[in-house]
């Protein structure tokens, strides 16, 4: 089976300055998958490269075999496209506007019909056909997206941040919504995403970072490259903190905010050791198995979201 | 099933109805188009009436500035139908056109084709009046109007679309139409006739917008009448289709080079 997204040394510049540079991927059939990384690590170029919206500045990018710069139609014929912020007509209802979408596909008649209230129905819209899109919420509005993309039935979904501007139960919502579109209907499912719990479920993760691929593997994988438990000690005080244990026990460590986190072969048994060695000087300790933020930081060197970033 | 070129007529009927939908539901737009050229002929109109005087504005004013009123309710109509462009090609429903199998040429068409419905539909409106402005209406009068109205609503929506897709802003779209597109309408010979000799010739016959203004003016009064250096229907129509053309093609190569954000 030959891969659904394929890029090889892809990069662009914008004039001077790189924004992506030396990516090279595969994206199997049928997988969902995660391209993780902050703002400004070159994800959104490289999304809207697949997109058809953007073209290469060096390298090519592949879409079920056909290139995205010189092939864009027949591209264009097997993806769709969800937006960050919806690419609806807020004046028109949810059905004119998935009646919109589909013309634009050359669907129409009764196929258009028949397909248009089942993809409403996958998406639980049924109800709200007549509705006027910008009296939708957020999350209804993300749904009418995904259900004007699944129309066409594309052999590959692309979603720019889909949980963006959405609260907790419509990502949670969201996400079930995906997972079921992808086994249904078969489709390759790539999101761009700055979130760890959007990635963590992903079959695999692309982390970019400063427009280069820094890691491409499973959620597993990419912890077991740390190989170790992580402890977190949190206090007031955490340099002094950071200088007591380097000093008693040796094991590498960094500070980030008022935290501490040590890393160790066996966490259970580290934090009963830091417990009692830190006394009341720790607020708590906890354990836990590396995250997907830790190897974030572990590979790139930097946090993935910056300070005061949701 | 995955050729080469895009789709064309099916997404240009859409991308049409789209934009007569829309119309239909901001009423606001309704008003602006047609009332705001409708007080500028009535206050301007009576007001200058008195201080015009020459062979052209025979008639009297309120007649002469009828034509250029009707222009201005294209302008307005079709200009602003394109707004919207900016603003849904960065985030909104155009991206999802952008990323479609739709020739850029059926994106381009279709705006053009709505906003010349529009523009067209909207000074249709206005013409009725024309028999109380002494500009009667007869079955000639009518169809070369209709063709002058369809045409120029078709080219000011292109031209519309050219000045709007590489703007980042809204606000941009306004100081063009401020700095530009009410200039070019005041030196049209909408609002007072360009004469002989003149800077007001040379900025009459380079104007696009004077041969707009032209065919509308010589739908009213017919190839007939001594309007100076109005030029006749045939010739006036013909520069705006060179114009309308020349504009669509510019359109369209924006629309394949991708909006600013692309280079």
């Amino acid at each position: 089976m030959s891969a659904a997204v394929e890029t090889n040394d892809l990069g662009r510049n914008f004039g001077p300055r790189t924004a992506l540079s030396g990516v090279t991927l595969s994206i199997r059939a049928g997988e969902m998958f995660a391209l993780l990384g902050p703002n400004g690590s070159g994800k959104t170029t490289l999304f809207r490269i697949l997109s058809t919206l953007l073209a290469p500045s060096a390298g090519r990018a592949r879409i079920g075999g056909c290139d995205v710069a010189g092939e864009a139609m027949a591209v264009r014929h097997q993806i769709g496209v969800v937006f960050q912020s919806p690419a609806l007509d807020p004046q028109l209802t949810v059905e004119e506007n998935l009646r919109c979408a589909g013309n634009l596909y050359g669907l129409r008649g009764a196929d258009l019909a028949v397909r248009l209230r089942a993809a409403a129905g996958a998406l639980g819209l049924s109800e709200r056909l007549t509705d006027r899109v910008q009296s939708l919420s957020g999350g209804l509005q993300r749904r009418v997206e995904i259900a004007k993309c699944l129309l066409p039935r594309p052999r590959v979904l692309l979603l720019d941040e889909p949980s963006t501007g959405l609260d907790p139960a419509a990502r949670e919502g969201l996400r079930a919504t995906l997972e079921r579109v992808r086994h249904e209907s078969e489709v390759t499912v790539v999101m761009t995403t700055h979130l760890l719990e959007e990635a963590e479920r992903c079959d695999r993760v692309a982390i970019l970072h400063r427009g280069r691929l820094v890691a491409c593997q499973t959620p597993a994988e990419l912890r077991g490259r740390l190989g170790t438990d992580v402890v977190v000690v949190s206090g007031r005080k955490p340099e002094a903190l950071a200088a007591r244990v380097r000093e008693m026990f040796g094991w590498p460590m960094s500070v980030r905010g008022e935290r501490l986190r040590v890393e160790v072969p066996s966490g259970g048994d580290a934090a009963g050791r830091l417990v009692s060695a830190l006394g009341r000087a720790a607020d708590s300790v906890t354990v836990g198995r590396p995250t997907l933020e830790d190897v974030f930081l572990e590979l790139t060197g930097e946090p993935l979201r910056g300070e005061g970033e949701a | 099933m995955s050729g080469k070129r895009g789709l064309f007529f099916r997404p240009t009927l859409a991308l049409w109805q789209r934009e007569m939908t829309r119309f239909v539901r901001q009423r606001s737009r309704i008003v602006g188009a047609l009332a705001t050229p409708l007080i500028f002929w009535l206050l301007i109109g009576s007001g200058l009436g008195e201080s015009f005087r020459g062979a052209e504005v025979e008639g009297g004013f309120m007649r002469y500035f009828f034509p250029g009123t009707v222009v201005l309710i294209l302008l307005f109509t079709a200009i602003f139908s394109t707004v919207s462009v900016i603003e849904d090609r960065r985030d909104g429903f155009l991206q999802g056109v952008l990323v479609a199998p739709v020739s850029r040429a059926s994106i381009v068409f279709g705006k053009c084709l709505g906003g010349m419905t529009l523009a067209a539909a909207q000074a249709a409106l206005f013409c009725l009046a024309a028999p109380w402005a002494g500009l009667p209406l007869d079955g000639a009068v009518v169809l070369r109007l209709l063709a002058a109205l369809l045409l120029g609503g078709f080219a000011l929506t292109a031209l519309g679309f050219v000045i709007a897709w590489p703007l980042e802003s809204t606000q941009g779209f306004h100081v063009m139409m401020n700095l530009v597109l009410i200039p070019l309408w005041l030196l049209s010979g909408a609002f007072f006739p360009a004469r002989a000799g003149l800077w007001t010739e040379w900025a009459a016959a380079l104007n696009p917008l004077a041969y707009i203004t032209a065919s509308v003016r010589r739908a009213f009064y017919g190839d007939g009448a001594d309007l100076g250096l109005v030029p006749s229907f045939g010739p006036a129509m013909a520069v705006t289709l060179a114009f309308a053309l020349v504009m669509f093609f510019l359109a369209l190569r924006a629309v394949r080079r991708g909006g600013p954000e692309s280079r």
